[in-house]
């Protein structure tokens, strides 16, 4: 039988990406669905097998009402992933626009913020958390610290976050700032000048043109941070979710719907992110 | 045609975010060679008084470095090589040919970089001891092969971006010498790509090493890398050095655990030293950062 060049050529690709979609079907498909499903069901391991029970929303009442840990562990990580990525993406667009400038030693900074992409990981981050490597100044000495820690709970709770996390904020950037450099590097220098001669300030300057023209670079910046946090080896839910897998009454199912909870949440963060972020229509 | 004035801002404000940076490496590099008598005393802040190696020594025998070394190198340069092989082909596939569905399967690509780590954390645990390969380097390898190793949607677009702009005309002037497709993306396109690979090798290469939780669940306590032996340091010293005859010396202080630490990132730092322009530069030159 002969196929047709262009049947062939289809075919050729299908071979080339084959691997992934293997890959995809066995290692992330599969575990993706069968962990959602595992969530529903209740295990008994038996000397014949395993054998399952739907079980309901059993485990996902418990994980709220009756488990004291999860529900703290949970909404603490979800918290510091929703504070710590807009904290970081300020903070990476800023040194990304300070780099931007005309400096003998930029590459030298460059090189600098970059370091902790290497180097981050969870065991040595939490090193240096316990043995105060993490922490440059005690903020509380300091009266803008207490200042706010006077304030209500749900307002101060955002700017005591950000000063006892400082290092990790600057850590976590590495990526973000050279991706919004490039993002800056991007744009022709000339529109500056234009807008300077029409008479434009450096503040109006950043709100209405550079803002808007890195904007599709703060949405991927954005999802990436999240996932990035959200991935991260400390995060305080990762502990009910690893240390639960063999609960003698719950194996294996009870853990996955504590991680089917956490990748909903999750991924309700990064849908609200896009529906902020979101390029406008008829305007790309 | 700034000021001076301008320019000394902007240098202070970037040298103090740069201090902040290294606050916390320099803090590690002085007080892993601080004795416990520096530690103690407060009048010693940055310079110890004297230099010991001491610590160095027990978290070498503690970290079992001569063991746990090897295999971090192993465990993380085998799956990087099979990454960087392995997602250039797909990427091949996708940005040279046309098939049904190909929009799907690129959109599969992305979506996979938007799972956590710890959604599938239990299934692959209970998939991999159903196949008896818990506690073997194949749990990180066969994903790797398969373009589902650490953050492989970013290496595929990073590889279709950057053969998407390659020109078409140099696979069509070797078709026409009688090369296949496989020739054409052996002979042509991966020599050509050699910037895509260096990043996909060396990224995967850190993000491979840095990883603990997924692969801390599945290499069981049969292998230990170097930052899993790091995470276990506190219990594993203990269990070493009983603090029992309740003299200073065994017990445990932060110089030791700095240097530890330290002994876990020096591989990172020395590699970021010598290819710090691939490492920065190359996340621009590939393209990723834009169509």
């Amino acid at each position: 039988m002969r196929l047709s060049k262009g049947k062939r050529k289809a075919l050729t690709g299908y071979l080339y990406i084959m691997p992934w979609i293997i890959g995809f079907a066995v290692f992330t498909a599969y575990p993706f669905f069968y962990s959602l499903y595992l969530s529903f069901f209740d295990l008994d391991f038996t000397v014949f097998g395993i054998s399952s029970t739907f079980a309901g929303l059993k485990h996902y009442l418990y994980a709220f009402r009756v488990d004291t840990n999860f529900p703290i562990q949970f909404w603490n990580t979800l918290l510091s992933v929703g504070l710590s990525t807009p904290l970081i993406l300020i903070f990476s667009l800023v040194a990304a626009i300070l780099l931007n400038n005309k400096l003998k030693a930029r590459s030298f900074f460059r090189l600098l913020y970059f370091l902790p992409v290497v180097i981050i990981s969870g065991p040595v981050i939490s090193e240096l958390v316990v043995n105060n490597a993490a922490q440059i100044v005690d903020p509380r000495r300091y009266f803008i610290y207490n200042f706010f820690a006077a304030l209500p709970g749900t307002v101060s709770y955002p700017f005591l976050y950000m000063f006892n996390n400082l290092i990790l904020i600057l850590w976590f950037s590495g990526v973000q700032i050279i991706f919004f450099l490039a993002g800056l590097q991007k744009i022709n220098g000339s529109i500056y000048e234009a807008a300077k001669i029409d008479g434009a300030n450096s503040w109006i300057i950043f709100w209405k043109m550079t803002l808007p023209l890195v904007k599709p670079f703060l949405l991927v910046n954005a999802i990436y941070t999240i996932v990035d946090l959200a991935s991260f080896a400390n995060n305080p839910v990762n502990t009910s979710i690893t240390q639960r897998m063999f609960d003698v009454d719950k194996p294996y199912s009870y853990s996955a719907a504590l991680s089917w909870i956490y990748f909903v949440s999750i991924m309700v963060l990064i849908g609200v992110t896009f529906l902020l972020l979101r390029p406008k229509e008829g305007t790309r | 045609m700034k000021s001076i004035g301008v320019k000394f801002i902007l240098y202070f404000i970037l040298i103090s975010i740069g201090y902040a940076y290294l606050y916390p490496l320099l803090y590690m590099f002085t007080t892993s060679f601080m004795t416990v008598e520096d530690l103690v005393n407060p009048t010693v802040s940055w310079l110890p008084t004297r230099i010991t190696f001491e610590n160095f020594k027990k978290s070498w025998t503690v970290l079992e470095a001569s063991k746990t070394l090897l295999n971090s190198v192993y465990l993380s340069v085998i799956p990087s090589v099979l990454q960087a092989l392995v997602t250039a082909l797909i990427a091949y596939g996708l940005s040279r040919f046309n098939f049904p569905l190909k929009r799907l399967w690129l959109f599969l690509i992305l979506a996979t970089f938007l799972i956590p780590t710890q959604v599938t954390i239990v299934t692959k645990y209970m998939l991999f001891s159903r196949l008896r390969l818990v506690g073997t380097p194949l749990v990180s390898f066969l994903p790797a092969v398969t373009g589902q190793g650490i953050r492989s949607s970013i290496f595929i677009l990073l590889y279709y971006n950057f053969f998407n702009m390659l020109p078409k005309t140099f696979d069509e002037a070797a078709e026409l010498d009688g090369a296949n497709s496989f020739q054409i993306f052996r002979r042509i396109m991966l020599p050509l790509s050699l910037p895509a690979i260096v990043t996909t090798f060396i990224f995967s290469l850190v993000w491979y090493w840095n990883e603990t939780l997924l692969t801390g669940m599945l290499l069981g306590n049969e292998i230990k890398t170097l930052p899993l032996a790091l995470r276990d340091f506190v219990v594993r010293f203990a269990l070493m050095f009983p603090a029992a005859d309740g003299s200073a010396a065994n017990r445990i202080n932060e110089g030791i655990r700095m240097s530890a630490t330290l002994m876990t990132i020096l591989p990172l730092l020395i590699i970021y030293l010598i290819l710090q322009r691939q490492f920065v530069e190359s996340l621009e030159r590939t393209g990723i950062t834009g169509e």
